[in-house]
């Protein structure tokens, strides 16, 4: 086989399309955008989220516009579910339609009032001791293990003992163990970030301590507190529904899902919706949020991007 | 390990320390005397039974005292039911606390293995979804709810259950299932997916390659790897099922520690809850201990050293 020799005619400019090469194939997506594209494809967590919206413009609505208040004694006790009384009445002729909604809102206030105060202690407290590091950090992380060590909802209980049971002692309560989670889950990110070139470069060119929290700190952490944030409500709510059920919850004449529910248990055998509605949603209700949570950590996971 | 142990014997410590002294003081803090039901008192009663109590020392005694009062395991008497100490109270009711609590932590692990392991096998087929559905019922309706449900639908109206009491293994079963359900649940959620991890692992592709069949892979192989996340979660679930005792001894009328504490908080009978508390506190912690050494000789690729993270 005899090989042509090899020269310049053989070669031509085809003409290079600029355009074409620099050409996205896809349009830019921001990475929240593309967070939110990802959790509308996760239909549970969409069922999450349209059934918790439900419930908090329920829980606003409903005992606004109500014909009953949540404390009325109506005179008729342990009506079934009827159309005067949606969800049947309790055994002080309360109607229990306009109570769950009432309660919905106390259960919901605390819950969520429980996870932004763990959510600010938790955030400063992380992101002290992995900025610190050294004595401070092995200082401050030494007690949250000792914090862990105890038993959670014992704390709780003899706190809330001694406190006398009441919305605010409730709160306090939950919150006082519940930050190290959240301390934890920061630190684990700032220590993570703190290392990354972007950071060195930023403190290279000159930024303030402050700058590097607000701008570089915060935004990349945001995910992971979001989530964790999401994922303690629904726990908050149900120890809040377990303690009342010990009689520790906020007293008569105020609804809870939990008192209600240690009320309709103790009525089950010959009323069992008293204990069926406030059953269904507090369990609707702890699905919802986990559902949310659990749709929001796989969006912001960049490792199943596509 | 040794060196692993005894630090963790010495946070257990300091954390016992902090439970006894917070209590200590928050029941100091407590409104009310214990003694504030019963009136009518002739002022020399009531100074005789503070003097008995200890009452009338300035607290950093009472406090001395309580801390060797604890080390000794001397829980105090019940200020409410007299002549009656907690320890008799612990000795008589915690049997019967413990057969419920391993059998409801046997049903979690086993069925929460065995649905993970169904729906892991059938990804994305039927039973994956119904065990997946089961998990998620599991997660959100707390045992509580469970416990009240159960007992009316399967005791009171199926009959298949005695409604309550503890006279035999039958009495045991629906308290069981009540404290192990959402546990089951978490822990079958576990297992699926770690199972699916080290399906897509080589060893797994070549054992299947081999023709060895679809069972015989899952437990020689897969699931001895599998179950790795679920040791980690038997401390939680102690904690869990000793918790989730206290209202369901409750709901079915068993005569358990649950029971009795629960009692107490109703009573504010603060030498039983401190008590109790205490001894609850001690049987965690060491639960803990115990799933983490546990790991240690599991899973050889975890060494344990002093240090932590």
């Amino acid at each position: 086989m005899t090989q042509q020799p090899i020269n310049k005619e053989m070669f031509k400019i085809v003409g290079g399309n600029h355009d074409a090469t620099e050409k996205l194939a896809d349009k830019s997506v921001s990475f929240w955008k593309e967070v939110f594209l990802r959790f509308s494809h996760n239909k549970m967590a969409i069922f999450g989220l349209i059934t918790l919206i439900i419930i908090i413009l329920m829980a606003i609505f409903v005992p606004m516009f109500s014909q009953y208040k949540y404390s009325d004694q109506l005179g008729v006790f342990n009506s079934p579910p009827s159309a005067d009384f949606w969800f049947g009445t309790d055994d002080l002729g309360r109607d229990i339609f306009v109570r769950i909604w009432a309660g919905a809102r106390i259960s919901l206030f605390i819950g969520i009032t429980a996870a932004v105060i763990d959510l600010v202690i938790g955030v400063l407290w992380g992101s002290i001791s992995g900025l610190a590091g050294g004595r401070v950090d092995n200082i401050m992380m030494r007690i949250a293990d000792v914090l862990t060590a105890v038993p959670y909802l014992l704390v709780v209980i003899v706190l809330l003992v001694v406190l006398q049971p009441g919305l605010f002692p409730m709160i306090i309560a939950l919150s006082i163990t519940g930050w190290i989670n959240m301390a934890r889950i920061v630190r684990g990110e700032v220590l993570s970030i703190k290392n990354q070139e972007y950071v060195l470069a930023a403190r290279t060119l000159g930024a303030s301590t402050w700058h590097l929290i607000l701008k570089h700190l915060i935004p990349n952490a945001l995910g992971a507190i979001l989530v964790t944030m999401t994922l303690t409500i629904p726990s908050a709510i149900f120890t809040e529904s377990f303690l009342s059920y010990l009689g520790l919850g906020v007293p008569a004449p105020h609804a809870s899902w939990g008192t209600m529910a240690s009320d309709g248990n103790k009525a089950i055998a010959s009323y069992p919706w008293r204990l069926i509605f406030p059953a269904i949603f507090i369990s609707l209700t702890i699905f919802a949020f986990n559902a949310v949570g659990d749709g929001l950590r796989d969006a912001l996971d960049p490792k199943l991007r596509k | 390990m040794i060196k692993y142990i005894l630090k963790r014997l010495m946070y257990i410590l300091l954390a016992l320390f902090v439970i006894v002294t917070a209590t200590f003081f928050l029941m100091r803090l407590a409104p009310g005397s214990p003694f504030a039901s019963e009136r009518n008192f002739p002022p020399q009663i009531e100074e005789k039974l503070n003097e008995t109590y200890g009452l009338n020392n300035p607290w950093y005694i009472q406090y001395k005292d309580y801390l060797i009062d604890t080390a000794s395991f001397n829980f105090g008497e019940s200020m409410k039911y007299k002549a009656r100490s907690t320890n008799d109270m612990i000795n008589e009711s915690f049997p019967v606390s413990l057969t419920l609590g391993i059998e409801a932590m046997l049903l979690a692990v086993g069925f929460g293995v065995l649905i993970g392991v169904v729906s892991a096998l059938y990804h994305n087929k039927w039973p994956d979804y119904l065990a997946t559905s089961i998990a998620v019922l599991g997660i959100s309706v707390p045992s509580f709810i469970l416990a009240g449900l159960m007992q009316y639908f399967l005791a009171y109206k199926a009959g298949w259950f005695p409604v309550s009491g503890w006279k035999g293994f039958g009495y045991s079963v629906l308290p069981a299932l009540a404290i192990a359900f959402s546990h089951m649940g978490f822990i079958a959620k576990l297992t699926r997916s770690s199972m699916l991890e080290q399906n897509n692992s080589d060893y797994v592709k070549m054992a299947r390659a081999k023709g060895i069949g679809k069972w015989t892979v899952v437990f020689r192989h897969t699931l001895r790897n599998a179950l790795l996340p679920v040791v980690t979660y038997l401390g939680p679930l102690t904690a869990g099922v000793v918790t989730g005792s206290f209202i369901v001894e409750n709901i079915f009328a068993i005569p358990g520690l649950g029971k009795h504490f629960v009692q107490s908080i109703t009573n504010r009978d603060y030498t039983v809850i401190m008590g109790t508390t205490v001894f609850y506190s001690i049987i965690l912690l060491f639960a803990v201990l115990i799933v983490d050494i546990l790991y240690s000789f599991i899973d050889p690729r975890i060494k344990l050293k002093g240090a932590k993270n």
